[in-house]
């Protein structure tokens, strides 16, 4: 069940991380989650930090917690280091995001009117759903070996687009399913 | 500005707890634009930073699975700091600038009102309170994920996890039909992007800058005035 994994990182592989991240917050356009497949890319296959259950299993603790879902950014930094892991990819997803949104706000709020900026809000929505629709597909991996799994995605989209049920009620629905089923 | 749907008062009659910086900074913007956020429609004004931090603090903690919806609520329906309008256009543009949209309309609602330290304030409270929380679950999970039932509850959940963001993404997709590029090319670029990503793992960065390009340039000569 479980892969064989990598140390945690240590010194300039940190440097690394908070490179990596630094560069997530500047693409994050849509929302941190969508940054998820990167983030998996580069924790998962590249460096073997964490598995892809693993992986999941922290978005999925993220998701249940109430707050913004940027926080699995947090969980993640946390498996890979703990404390001073965290630090450093909150650090990294924060830091760049939060500077531009001060500096870009004002400049873009009195600009939304123009032809660049409209170009840029249109242009960009077909790739952020498809990139929400690939960080649900991703997430999704370590479902589609499971058919009760699987079927409780399936159930989720369904159920998520069809009603306006509270996400809670879901998650803790998929919590029972798999402590006993998958 | 535009509608006035509230009675023609001799208007900018400041609420006693409004601080002056709130509408010198929306009358600053106000040259630029025809809409400002924080103007005078908001029926009602943060007091201080401390006050934003508690609303965003209480507004962060009811968010599960996502803040956006309670965001919606709190701000508009049950604090009246900001109207329906003005509340999309901040979400607008959080959603184009880089980083969490929710974050960054924290961000953008707190500076406008009070500057860096409002900012600080509504970002602290959206993230302090639910890091603690979700540290608590993650040493919780560490702790038992041995456990063959919280390791499966666990990938239980992450498949709703999985689902819910994908069903967040077919809830978007009816918009795209009102994109500029045209329904068919917006749906196409769903479709690459998707199979990019999703099938062939191909780093982010190539992608924005590449089909991000095209679908800019599309979009740019579709505007053409």
């Amino acid at each position: 069940m479980t892969p064989v994994l990598a140390p945690a990182p240590t010194g300039s592989a940190w440097g690394g991380v908070f490179a990596q991240f630094l560069m997530l917050s500047l693409l994050s356009i849509g929302g941190a989650i969508s940054t998820a497949p990167e983030m998996h890319r580069y924790l998962v296959d590249q460096h073997h930090w964490l598995s892809s259950e693993q992986f999941s299993a922290m978005v999925a603790i993220a998701q249940a917690a109430p707050g913004p879902n940027l926080l699995f950014v947090a969980v993640l930094g946390w498996g890979i280091g703990g404390f001073f892991g965290m630090c450093v990819t909150m650090l990294g997803i924060l830091l760049p995001s939060t500077t531009l949104t001060l500096a870009a706000a004002r400049w873009g709020e009195a600009r939304r009117t123009t032809r660049g900026v409209q170009s840029f809000v249109m242009g960009l929505a077909p790739l952020t759903v498809g990139l929400v629709l690939s960080t649900g597909f991703i997430l999704g991996k370590p479902a589609y070996g499971d058919p009760w799994l699987l079927a409780t995605m399936i159930a989720t989209v369904i159920i998520c687009v069809r009603t306006k049920i509270s996400p809670l009620w879901l998650i803790a629905a998929g919590g029972l399913v798999g402590a006993f089923l998958g | 500005m535009s509608t006035p749907e509230t009675t023609p008062e001799p208007a900018k009659m400041p609420a006693p707890d409004e601080v002056p910086s709130i509408t010198s900074a929306a009358s600053t913007a106000d040259a630029a634009s025809p809409h400002t956020i924080l103007d005078d429609d908001s029926p009602r004004s943060p007091a201080s930073p401390a006050e934003i931090f508690r609303v965003f603090n209480r507004l962060a903690l009811q968010g599960f699975g996502g803040v956006l919806p309670i965001a919606q609520r709190e701000l508009v329906d049950r604090e009246r700091w900001l109207t329906r309008e003005q509340f999309l256009e901040l979400l607008a543009v959080a959603q184009v600038l880089p980083g969490p949209n929710v974050v960054n309309l924290s961000l953008m609602f707190g500076d406008r009102a009070f500057g860096w330290r409002g900012g600080l304030a509504a970002l602290g409270g959206m993230i302090l309170a639910p890091l603690g929380v979700v540290l608590v679950l993650t040493v919780a999970y560490t702790r038992y994920a041995q456990y063959p039932t919280v390791a499966g509850a666990l990938r239980g959940m992450g498949a709703v996890a999985a689902g819910l963001i994908f069903a967040t993404g077919v809830k978007l997709l009816p918009a795209l039909r009102k994109n500029v590029l045209g329904p068919m090319p917006a749906f196409a670029f769903v479709a690459v992007m998707f199979l990019c990503i999703a099938l062939l793992s191909l780093p982010l960065i190539w992608m924005l800058g590449g089909l991000g390009a095209l679908a800019f340039a599309m979009a740019w000569r579709r505007l053409k005035p």
